[in-house]
């Protein structure tokens, strides 16, 4: 079975009903995404798939057609994107058990709502559990990364044309 | 288990070793409870130091010595250690202990230190030592209980004052000056003229420095990164997916395994029949342990799909089989006369005689950890040696539990403790090391890690107890005059100890903590605890009994107020004899802006709890929408005594208040024909964040010492937010969970 994840082609041989979590974890030792429950129920697993959140532990591996990003590919400790930057200004983990979880459900919220209000961030946060309770500060820090993103959006467009990729 | 806590400014000493390239300083010793053949030359009873500070080519790392389980603990150790070392934490590495590579290469320990008493002979002997003396650090540390903080506060900070002034000195010999005419700066020992020399290049001529036993430490006015907000040391790999927890641990040609034990709990398995799941894809080992099954798979998944297609014979459950029963029991206890009068002031029998009484029950169901990350353990048995990895808070009870079950020596075992996906009291349990060990010992040569399912986790929990409350009490013009309170529960004590094969004697403390020593001045006022039975396992859950006492506690506060019409946080404040709690209970009044009309439906509760030294009083408001209960904003007011990292004390206050939320609102266990009922996090749900309140925080420091805020964050939780549904609703609910009663949106 062929898979691509961060960018990477991978092969792995596994029964195709496995959680697309554990072809991650113990195949690819791509340790990121964590197991919480299973069954969809805590987010602790939460992946992209084409750019969409997806609960990994529930997802069969042979479903996963596309590209999958994990918290890695998201970024890294010495380059990390701007909603890992929030959530470091922030200080938002404590045990940091669910954290790679919020990170990617937030940064799916982020790209397809630049500028999420409290009830869209209810909406998109629901479904991943923090025991240790670090809601506020998962608030506070998706709304400082949406201004941040913002205002690197708008420098991108005073520089015009001349402004490199990926700014 | 409480002697062991008992660490004496007496029994403290510096040293200093040297190592390959450098110096490790900062030892202290304490009371040994078993003989450690390593370490003959100490006085008789002595033993086992730790270092703190270690500095070599390298750079500086600091050896925080307690388990991480999100409380921020590493980065505070730390910053004790940096504030007087005179570094920034954004210049040390820190380690969770010394199972370091500058152990394993060290060349040679210094013979002159008087406690470096090491064997020379063997290299491996000592690395390991060195490994395990954490281990009994830890344990002792969580035994201290609220001790360990000002403990760790006194002695890191001398561990750091010890070194720098070893490295000040160092540097005085190498430039024949006096030590006075040099300062330090950032890493750097600086002269007079300007010259400067990094701590690296000084650490070994420090090493042949005897350290000062009373190093001066700064005064607290001249604190630079001690009282200030710090980053977290490891907010960045927990923010990257690159913390390696419990759960993440990899070894060479690991397989993996998961367990199905007894759903009756602690009782025997009779038989199993695993013919299907053998030859299932994936499986390469089918293990009995101890009640149960170990299948071992080349992948998690695997070994999770063999493990559900065992048929098994339990053994019906040895305890009453249904929560009805469970909670009979403690109904029982209390005619069975009481366990502890902890208080007893004035003559409260005389004043209820006669008086019209005010009287309620109150309850409280069992309750589950539900950790994030489940358990879990990784072990590897190779060349008579074992190697354990367990997110755990007793390593040293893991030790001797991987004695007893390989055979194999103390000096054999090894115990890694990795980053915690929370812990609440449940990794001081052991049973998924030992689980571990069973399994590595029947694969000799073979790593294995073994995962739980969240099923297994959530119905093999050691439990909070079921608590029950009566009281009865007489209201005067303005405050209570008397008050007779009654609390019953399972021991934790005795069930949690006896695992442990340490006799727990004497009265329950667990059963009223957080009741009879509130700063409460009531005329007449006496706190009863009566034991029920412990048949079913209980265990230390966040606060422990705190987390139960302060919902009765302060729910019966809030019904005396409301008999007479009286403003609950006045009432408070006319009783209160504490002047830090006083203060504690003004700030919240003030934050919360106490007393402001509210728009209709909405409603403010208060409670406050002194618990572990920390007066703690939140208000929380909620709104009643559409029958349903939202809850708007939550207040906090806490006094640490000294707050060494003021956001982090925030970061603690506020997620042990939602820890606290979540139970009143939704967490209930239930047993049903002796096995636990709920399974997953559809059954078991947690608060999130569609419901999380806002939450601001006041930090006050009028208390007389340094305390641990881990905890008392979570026992005001639940009265607050039932007083607050009585202010809003006038439903006043005395039964846990709250959402049997009213709706949450
Ligand atoms: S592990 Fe996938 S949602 Fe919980
Ligand atoms: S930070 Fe511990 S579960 Fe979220």
């Amino acid at each position: 079975m062929k898979l691509t994840v961060n960018g990477t082609n991978h092969e792995v041989d596994v029964d195709p009903n496995m959680p697309l979590l554990w072809v991650l974890r113990d195949e690819l030792n791509i340790k990121g995404p964590k197991f919480g429950c299973g069954i969809a129920m805590c987010g602790a697993c939460t992946v992209h798939l084409n750019g969409n959140p997806i609960r990994a532990c529930s997802f069969p591996v042979s479903a996963a057609t596309g590209e999958i990003t994990t918290i890695e590919g998201v970024g890294t400790p010495n380059a990390m994107s701007a909603v890992q930057e929030a959530w470091v200004e922030h200080q938002v983990a404590q045990c940091g058990y669910c954290q790679s979880g919020q990170i990617m459900s937030a940064t799916a919220l982020l790209n397809n709502n630049p500028a999420p209000s409290d009830q869209d961030i209810d909406t998109a946060m629901s479904g991943n559990l923090c025991r240790c309770g670090t809601y506020p500060r998962i608030r506070a820090a998706i709304k400082t990364a949406a201004a941040n993103i913002q205002a690197s959006k708008a420098t991108e467009i005073e520089l015009g044309a001349d402004a490199p990729e990926g700014v | 288990m409480g002697k062991l806590a008992t660490i004496t400014r007496r029994t403290f000493l510096l040293g200093a070793v040297a190592i390959t390239g450098g110096v490790v300083f900062g030892y202290w010793k304490y009371k040994q409870p078993y003989g450690n053949p390593l370490q003959k030359d100490l006085d008789d009873g002595e033993a086992a130091l730790t270092p703190y500070v270690l500095i070599d080519q390298d750079g500086i790392t600091i050896i925080a010595p307690r388990a991480e389980m999100g409380q921020g603990i590493h980065t505070t150790l730390a910053a004790l250690v940096a504030e007087e070392l005179d570094v920034s934490l954004e210049q040390v590495k820190v380690i969770h202990g010394p199972a370091s590579n500058a152990y394993f290469n060290a060349a040679g320990f210094e013979e002159a230190i008087p406690f470096a008493a090491i064997d020379e002979s063997s290299m491996a002997e000592r690395a390991r030592n060195f490994t395990r003396i954490p281990a009994k650090f830890l344990g002792m540390q969580l035994t201290g209980g609220s001790s360990s903080t000002p403990d760790a506060f006194e002695k890191m900070r001398m561990a750091g004052a010890a070194a720098r002034e070893s490295l000040l000195q160092a540097a005085a010999q190498k430039l024949g000056v006096q030590a006075t005419s040099l300062s330090t700066h950032a890493g750097k020992v600086l002269t007079a003229s300007g010259d400067s020399f990094d701590y690296t290049e000084l650490a070994e001529a420090a090493a042949l420095i005897e350290p000062s036993a009373e190093p001066t430490l700064k005064s607290q006015a001249n604190w630079k990164v001690l009282g200030k907000s710090q980053a977290r040391v490891d907010v960045i790999p927990k923010s990257t997916g690159t913390a390696e927890f419990g759960v993440d641990v990899t070894l060479p040609g690991m397989l993996f395994a998961t367990v199905r034990v007894n759903p009756n709990l602690l009782n025997p398995m009779n038989a199993y029949d695993a013919s299907k799941a053998e030859s299932m894809r994936g499986v390469e080992k089918i293990i009995e342990i101890e009640n149960g099954v170990a299948v071992v798979a080349t992948n998690s998944w695997y070994a999770f799909q063999a493990a559900k297609a065992i048929e098994f014979d339990w053994q019906p459950a040895n305890y009453p089989k249904t929560t009805s029963e469970l909670r009979q029991i403690v109904v029982d206890s209390f005619a069975a006369g009481a366990d502890s009068k902890h208080r007893d002031d004035g003559d409260v029998d005389a004043a209820l005689n006669g008086a019209e009484i005010i009287s309620g029950e109150y309850e409280v169901p069992y309750l589950a950890h539900a950790t994030m990350e489940p358990m879990n353990a990784t072990a590897w048995m190779r060349d008579g040696m074992i190697e354990i990895w367990a997110g755990n808070q007793l390593p040293t009870q893991i030790v001797k539990e991987a004695e007893r079950i390989t055979g194999l020596p103390e000096d054999a075992i090894t115990v890694h403790t990795p980053y915690m996906g929370g812990g609440f009291g449940r990794r001081a349990e052991l049973d998924f090391a030992k689980q571990a060990i069973e399994i590595a010992n029947a694969m000799p040569g073979t790593p294995v890690k073994m995962t739980w399912t969240r099923e297994e986790d959530t119905c093999h929990d050691y439990y909070r107890p079921l608590a029950l409350a009566k009281f009865k009490a007489v209201m005067g013009d303005t405050e209570p005059t008397a008050i007779d309170l009654e609390l019953a529960a399972p021991s934790v004590a005795s069930s949690q100890f006896g695992r442990l094969g340490v006799p727990a004697a004497g009265p329950d403390i667990f059963i009223v903590q957080a009741a009879w020593d509130q700063p409460y001045g009531v005329e007449n006022y006496r706190v009863r605890g009566y034991k029920a039975d412990t048949v079913f396992p209980v265990s230390s859950w966040r606060s422990v009994g705190a987390s139960q006492n302060a919902f009765f506690h302060e729910s019966m506060m809030d019904e005396l107020a409301a008999a007479k019409s009286l403003d609950p946080l006045q009432m408070r404040l006319n009783l209160i004899t504490h002047e830090p709690s006083r203060k504690v209970i003004e700030a919240v009044g003030e934050l919360s802006n106490w007393g402001a009309e509210l728009p209709a439906g909405h409603g403010r509760g208060i409670a406050f709890c002194l618990s572990f030294g920390v007066p703690t009083a939140q208000v929380i408001e909620v709104a009643e929408q559409d029958g349903k209960i939202k809850i708007l904003n939550a207040y906090i007011a806490a006094d640490v005594g000294t707050a060494l990292d003021p956001r982090n004390v925030e970061a603690q206050l506020s997620g042990g208040m939602h820890y606290g939320l979540a139970a009143a609102m939704m967490g209930e266990i239930t047993i049903t024909d002796g096995k636990v009922d709920q399974t997953n996090f559809h059954n078991y749900n947690s608060i999130r964040m569609n419901q999380s309140p806002n939450v601001e925080v006041a930090i006050l420091e009028n208390g007389d010492r340094i305390r641990g805020v881990g905890e008392p964050g979570t026992p005001p939780a639940a009265p607050a937010l039932a007083n607050a549904i009585y202010a809003a609703t006038g439903k006043r609910i005395r039964r846990l969970p709250l959402n049997k009663e009213v709706s949450f949106v």
